[in-house]
């Protein structure tokens, strides 16, 4: 398989001018031209700025405040999601405003409720793959040779099943259970970090300011950290910021085929799965759909938005 | 040199699906506890005979690397465990259910392509103006849409309010099926020449295939569009438009041609997203397919068929993307170097 992994090309760098050979690091001239390698992440973070003015990531960013706010202040807004009451499968009304389920449940109290499982995962989820695939991402790039095969034929075995699919065969080997489901989809999820920042990485490691930063006498570990690692955050960015969305949608997923958190945990696949058995009772799965919807398009709005900032490659191709 | 790159991709692929096979076996291997009590139903575990039959079957008494050559002789053999839920082979059970998902899916795929192709060189054409701002957003909906509750939605308006499709499965329940020669019932019937089962069958199929379609195209089209805008702004299409060809001739001699070859990377990617789209889809459609078969396995944490069903899946994309690269490789000759 081709490699999908988008390719940075740092385009606003500025190629440090070329170093005086021989010239000492403790060199205040040399400092200052360290010093100038950090530009292209000031001017990153201008260009991050720059998204505000598109309405739609207003929007999706008011969208994603909402559902924080709603999450916070889910038990205080609503009715105890797990409470059952005789009331089965009422339709929307004053008293309930989504409706209730099979169980007499309050769905409007579920579907809030259900931000404070899936929002929280996500970010544990993409926080987990960003580190594991951040790691070996740097590792393979940075190392290059066998580590990079190794690593990345590693890559390849992950991607050779579609994420989904190899996501339910893990979460049903170690049985089903949020903690499982996370694991799962940290498992199917982090080689696509790798891919992406050890693309970073190579091309950072053969740009003109890498080259003249090590003549002028830094270190590899040191180039790792001051260069590498810092140039290689907008990428990675970009990418968990769409991953976020990508968790939550798999995450119901997986709660949809019965893998993820158990009954009666409120988990907005799982809702959806129980409100299938029935096409009468539509508000049972169509409100927690609707939110699974909101929120992932929310972070994709943004996550598009972020690239076109900070992947110079698409700002040309996709705004 | 076709003939290295040939060989190249076949070694690859041949060297991925023993890896597959790999992720496979370690993931029945890290079953917490006891591997067989969660393989075999609770029936064949009364029974001694039967689990020293699976002991030896399966060289449980073997060191691990013994057993993982154990698997795959079995494997190859075709043997992928045995379904707790059917108490059927697994590859016996995912070829009856495979041309229910191929009659969903290839139209799916083909449909896909098609509106794919259009709407991404549409909006690569209205670059930054309204039909291409629209045609962003609604991929960008498409995409953060659950497949399972789209499904659900599309059900439920034209079943449920408007009438106007059946509620599932693959034919009306009194229509006797016609006899299974491709697999399709809507070859089969055709076949036969019944052509209000045929109507029967295609009006079932529609929703699936609607659901299917939007999901893979919302993906394509986005792929389509950077992939044109690239190609709309290269020097030789500035070039044909300068020496005066109408700008359809441009689009399709030029534009389209260039911009065909990337696209044809995504459909391997198009195709998984098909797949995924299945297991998620068809339960909802009551559709009997492998997608349905892996909801309910994954449901009853039916573990060989679960696992059986996985494997099958990343068989099948291997070789579709061992297919992609072939053709990428016949029509771009650069690949062939890399």
């Amino acid at each position: 398989m081709s490699d999908t992994a988008r390719e940075t090309v740092p385009d606003d760098v500025t190629p440090a001018e070329p170093a005086t050979p021989g010239s000492p690091v403790a060199d205040p001239a040399a400092d200052r031209l360290l010093a100038r390698r950090r530009w292209p992440q000031r001017l990153r973070l201008a260009r991050v700025h720059s998204i505000w003015r598109q309405p739609a990531v207003v929007v999706a960013v008011g969208i994603l405040a909402v559902w924080v706010v709603l999450a916070l202040l889910a038990p205080v807004l609503t009715a105890d999601p797990i409470a059952q009451s005789p009331d089965l499968y009422r339709p929307p009304s004053a008293a309930h405003w989504f409706g209730t389920d099979e169980l007499g449940r309050d769905v409007f109290a579920r579907v809030v409720h259900g931000a404070r499982l899936s929002l929280p995962l996500a970010v544990v989820i993409v926080g987990c793959s960003l580190a594991i695939g951040g790691l070996v991402g740097l590792l393979a790039g940075y190392l290059g040779r066998a580590a990079d095969e190794i690593l990345m034929r590693l890559t390849d075995l992950v991607f050779a099943f579609p994420q989904i699919i190899l996501a339910m065969a893990v979460a049903a080997v170690f049985g089903p259970s949020t903690r499982n489901a996370v694991l799962a989809l940290v498992v199917v999820s982090w080689p696509i970090y790798a891919r992406v920042i050890r693309s970073a990485v190579l091309s950072i490691r053969s740009s003109d300011f890498l080259a003249s930063s090590r003549l002028l006498g830094v270190g590899p570990w040191q180039a790792l950290r001051r260069d590498v690692v810092p140039n290689s955050v907008g990428p990675a960015v970009v990418l968990a910021t769409l991953e976020l969305g990508n968790a939550v949608l798999m995450l119901a997923a997986l709660s949809f085929l019965g893998l993820g958190p158990r009954p009666p945990a409120p988990e907005w696949g799982a809702m959806i799965a129980a409100g299938s058995r029935d096409l009468s009772i539509w508000w049972v799965s169509v409100f927690p759909g609707l939110a699974i919807l909101t929120v992932v398009l929310a972070f994709n709005i943004v996550g598009d938005a972020l690239r076109d900032r900070l992947d110079p490659r698409y700002a040309r191709g996709l705004r | 040199m076709l003939l290295g790159f040939l060989l190249r991709r076949a070694v690859v692929t041949v060297v991925l699906l023993v890896g597959v096979t790999l992720v496979s076996f370690l993931l029945i291997q890290a079953v917490p506890g006891d591997t067989m009590t969660a393989t075999l139903s609770e029936q064949a575990l009364q029974d001694p005979e039967v689990v020293a039959a699976y002991r030896a079957r399966w060289g449980l008494d073997e060191p691990l690397h013994v057993q993982y050559l154990v698997y795959m002789r079995n494997l190859l053999q075709g043997d992928l465990g045995v379904s707790q839920q059917t108490g059927r082979p697994v590859l016996d059970d995912l070829l009856t259910y495979v041309p229910a998902t191929l009659e969903i899916a290839l139209p799916a795929m083909l449909l896909s392509l098609v509106l794919g192709l259009a709407i991404g060189l549409y909006a690569a054409v209205r670059h930054d103006r309204f039909g291409d701002h629209a045609v962003r957003a609604g991929t960008l909906v498409g995409l953060s849409t659950p497949p399972f509750w789209l499904a659900l939605v599309v059900l439920y308006v034209f079943f449920y309010l408007l009438g106007l499709s059946p509620s599932g499965g693959r034919l009306s329940t009194w229509i006797v099926p016609p006899e299974k020669v491709t697999g399709s019932v809507v070859v089969d019937a055709a076949l036969e020449g019944r052509w209000d089962v045929v109507w029967d069958a295609v009006q079932h199929t529609a929703l699936p295939v609607l659901v299917l379609t939007v999901l893979t195209v919302a993906m394509l089209v986005r792929f389509v569009r950077s992939a044109m805008l690239e190609v709309l702004d290269a020097d030789y299409v500035r070039a044909a438009r300068a020496k005066g060809l109408p700008t359809s001739r441009v689009l399709t001699a030029h534009v389209l041609r260039a911009g065909l070859v990337p696209v044809i990377t995504v459909s391997g990617l198009a195709f998984a997203g098909l797949l995924s789209g299945t297991v998620l889809v068809e339960q909802i459609f009551s559709w009997p397919g492998v997608g349905q078969y892996a909801f309910r396995s994954a449901s009853a944490l039916d573990l060989p068929a679960v696992l059986g069903v996985s494997l099958f899946v990343a068989i099948v994309y291997t070789a579709v993307n061992l297919l992609v690269d072939l053709a990428y490789g016949l029509i771009d000759p650069r690949i062939r170097l890399s």
